[in-house]
C-alpha cells in the first residue's frame, strides 16, 4: 500500500507538519471569532445581533475557495490603501500563513458560531437565573457558570468542524503555502506521478482525520466526566 | 470601489454561474445514483455486505476534495492503460473530472444521510409492512425509502450547500466556473476586491435559492395537514 515516494518522504513530512501548524491556528482563532459571534447573536443588543447573523450567514455561504482568495488578493489592496495616506506606496503583501489562517480562521468561527450559540442555548435558563439571584453580574454568571458547560456540550460540533478544517487547510496551496498539498504538487513535477503522490497526499490525510477521531474521542470523554450515562 | 466594472463584469460571471450550476446539478443527480446504493448496502442484515463501502465512504470523507480532484484530473493520466482506453477523451477533459470527483465525493456523503434517515424509519412500520405481507424489497421500496427521503431532506439541502461550495475548486484545475471567471477578470483588471465581492454575492444568491428550493420540496413532500405521520 505504501508507494514508492523517490526520496520525497521527507518533503511530504514537512508539509504535513505546516498543515497541522495551520489547522491548529486557524482552529484558535476559529474558536475565538465563534465565541464572539455566538455572544454577538445572544445579546441583548439589535445591531451586534445583526452582525452576529450576517457573519455567520455570509462567511457560511460562499465559497472556502473564494474567502482565502478574496483575503490574499484583496486584503493587500486594503491594506495599500490604508496605509497610502501614512506615506507608504509600496506593495504590501500577506503572507500564505497569514492569510490562510485568517481565512480558514474567519469560515471556522461563522460555523462555530451556531454550535457555540446553540450549546449556550442548551444550558437550562435557570442556572443563569440562580446566580444572577447570587448576585452575579452578567459577565461573571456567563464565565463562571455558562462558559465552563459550553465547552461540553460543543465539543462534538467542534471536533465535526475540525475535521472540515483540516481537509480545508489543502485549499491554502492555491496560494503558495508550502503545506502537504503543495509539497506534493512539488514532488509530482520533479517525478511525473501524480497519482502515486496524491495518493500518497490522500493516505496522510487519512492518517490525519483517523488519528483527529481517535484525539476527539478522548477529549469528549474527558469533557464529559460527571456527566455519564445517567 | 469600481462600480463599474462590477456590472460590466456580471455578464462573464454569469456564464460562470452557469457552469457552476451545471457542475452542481450534474454531480448531485450522479451522486445520489451513486449514494442509493451504497446506503442500502451499509443496513444491509449481512456484515460482509455493511462492510463493502465502508472503504469507500472513509475514503472520500477523510480526504480533502481538492485531492480527490487532483486524483482523477492529474492522476489517471499516469496509467498508460488509461491514456490507451476509450475512456481518455473524457478522462483528459478538465469538467467530466470536476464531474467524476464531486460526483463520487457527494455520493459518500449522501450515502451516509440516506442510510441514517433509512435508520431513523421507525421498525414498527416496516414490521406492519412485512405483516401485510409485502415482500422485503417492496417494503423497502414503498414504505421506507419514501419515508426516509423526506426525513433526509434538510441534511441534503445542506449537503447541495457544501457540493456547491466545493465546487469553486473546478476553477483550479482550468475550470471556467463562477470562481474561475472571477480568477481570469482579475488576472486581466487586478482588481480582486470588487470583482470577489460580486461573485460571493452571487453565490450567497445561489446559497439562498438552494435553501428556498429545500424547504418548498420539504413542504410538498410534507404528508397532508391532519393526517399522521
Amino acid at each position: 500500500m505504501i508507494p514508492d515516494l523517490h526520496g520525497f518522504g521527507p518533503v511530504l513530512l514537512e508539509g504535513t507538519l505546516m498543515t497541522v501548524r495551520l489547522a491548529v491556528a486557524s482552529c484558535a482563532v476559529g474558536i475565538v471569532l465563534g465565541l464572539l459571534g455566538a455572544g454577538a447573536k445572544l445579546s441583548a443588543s439589535p445591531i451586534l445581533r445583526a452582525v452576529g447573523g450576517i457573519y455567520s450567514t455570509v462567511l457560511r455561504g460562499i465559497p472556502e475557495l473564494l474567502v482565502v482568495l478574496m483575503i490574499y488578493f484583496g486584503a493587500s489592496t486594503v491594506l495599500m490603501a490604508a496605509a497610502r495616506p501614512f506615506g507608504h506606496a509600496g506593495y504590501i503583501e500577506l503572507s500564505p500563513f497569514v492569510a490562510g489562517v485568517t481565512a480558514l480562521g474567519l469560515t471556522f468561527g461563522a460555523y462555530a458560531t451556531e454550535v457555540f450559540r446553540g450549546a449556550i442555548q442548551a444550558i437550562p435558563p435557570d442556572q443563569a437565573e440562580a446566580a444572577r439571584a447570587l448576585g452575579m453580574g452578567r459577565g461573571l454568571t456567563f464565565r463562571r457558570v455558562i462558559l465552563p458547560q459550553v465547552w461540553r456540550l460543543a465539543l462534538p460540533g467542534l471536533g465535526n468542524l475540525f475535521m472540515v478544517l483540516l481537509k480545508d487547510t489543502a485549499l491554502i496551496s492555491v496560494i503558495g503555502l508550502e503545506e502537504l498539498m503543495r509539497m506534493t504538487a512539488f514532488a509530482v513535477g520533479r517525478t511525473k506521478e501524480p497519482f502515486t503522490f496524491y495518493l500518497a497526499a490522500a493516505l496522510i490525510y487519512l492518517l490525519l482525520t483517523a488519528l483527529t477521531t481517535l484525539a476527539l474521542a478522548a477529549m469528549e470523554r474527558r469533557a464529559g466526566r460527571g456527566h455519564g450515562r445517567r | 470601489m469600481d462600480v463599474a466594472l462590477m456590472v460590466d463584469s456580471l455578464p462573464r460571471l454569469a456564464r460562470g454561474m452557469l457552469t457552476t450550476f451545471e457542475l452542481v446539478a450534474l454531480s448531485g443527480v450522479a451522486g445520489v445514483l451513486l449514494a442509493v446504493p451504497v446506503a442500502l448496502a451499509r443496513v444491509s442484515r449481512r456484515a460482509w455486505v455493511r462492510a463493502v463501502p465502508l472503504g469507500y465512504i472513509f475514503f472520500l470523507r477523510g480526504t480533502p476534495l481538492l485531492v480527490q480532484i487532483f486524483l482523477v484530473y492529474y492522476g489517471l493520466g499516469q496509467f498508460e492503460t488509461v491514456r490507451e482506453s476509450f475512456l481518455w477523451p473524457v478522462l483528459r477533459e478538465a469538467y467530466w473530472c470536476a464531474i467524476i470527483a464531486f460526483s463520487l465525493n457527494t455520493s459518500a456523503y449522501t450515502a451516509e444521510i440516506l442510510r441514517g434517515a433509512i435508520q431513523a424509519v421507525p421498525p414498527g412500520e416496516v414490521e406492519a409492512a412485512r405483516a401485510l405481507g409485502m415482500p422485503r424489497a417492496m417494503a423497502m421500496r414503498r414504505i421506507v425509502l419514501p419515508r426516509a427521503v423526506r426525513m433526509a431532506l434538510p441534511a441534503y439541502g445542506n449537503e447541495v450547500i457544501l457540493m456547491l461550495k466545493g465546487s469553486a475548486l473546478a476553477s483550479t484545475i482550468t475550470l471556467l466556473d463562477l470562481t474561475g471567471a472571477a480568477r481570469t477578470i482579475i488576472a486581466k483588471t487586478y482588481k480582486p476586491l470588487e470583482i470577489f465581492l460580486a461573485a460571493g454575492v452571487l453565490y450567497l444568491l445561489m446559497t439562498f435559492v438552494i435553501v428556498r428550493l429545500v424547504r418548498w420540496a420539504e413542504r410538498r413532500l410534507a404528508p397532508p395537514a391532519g393526517s399522521r405521520s
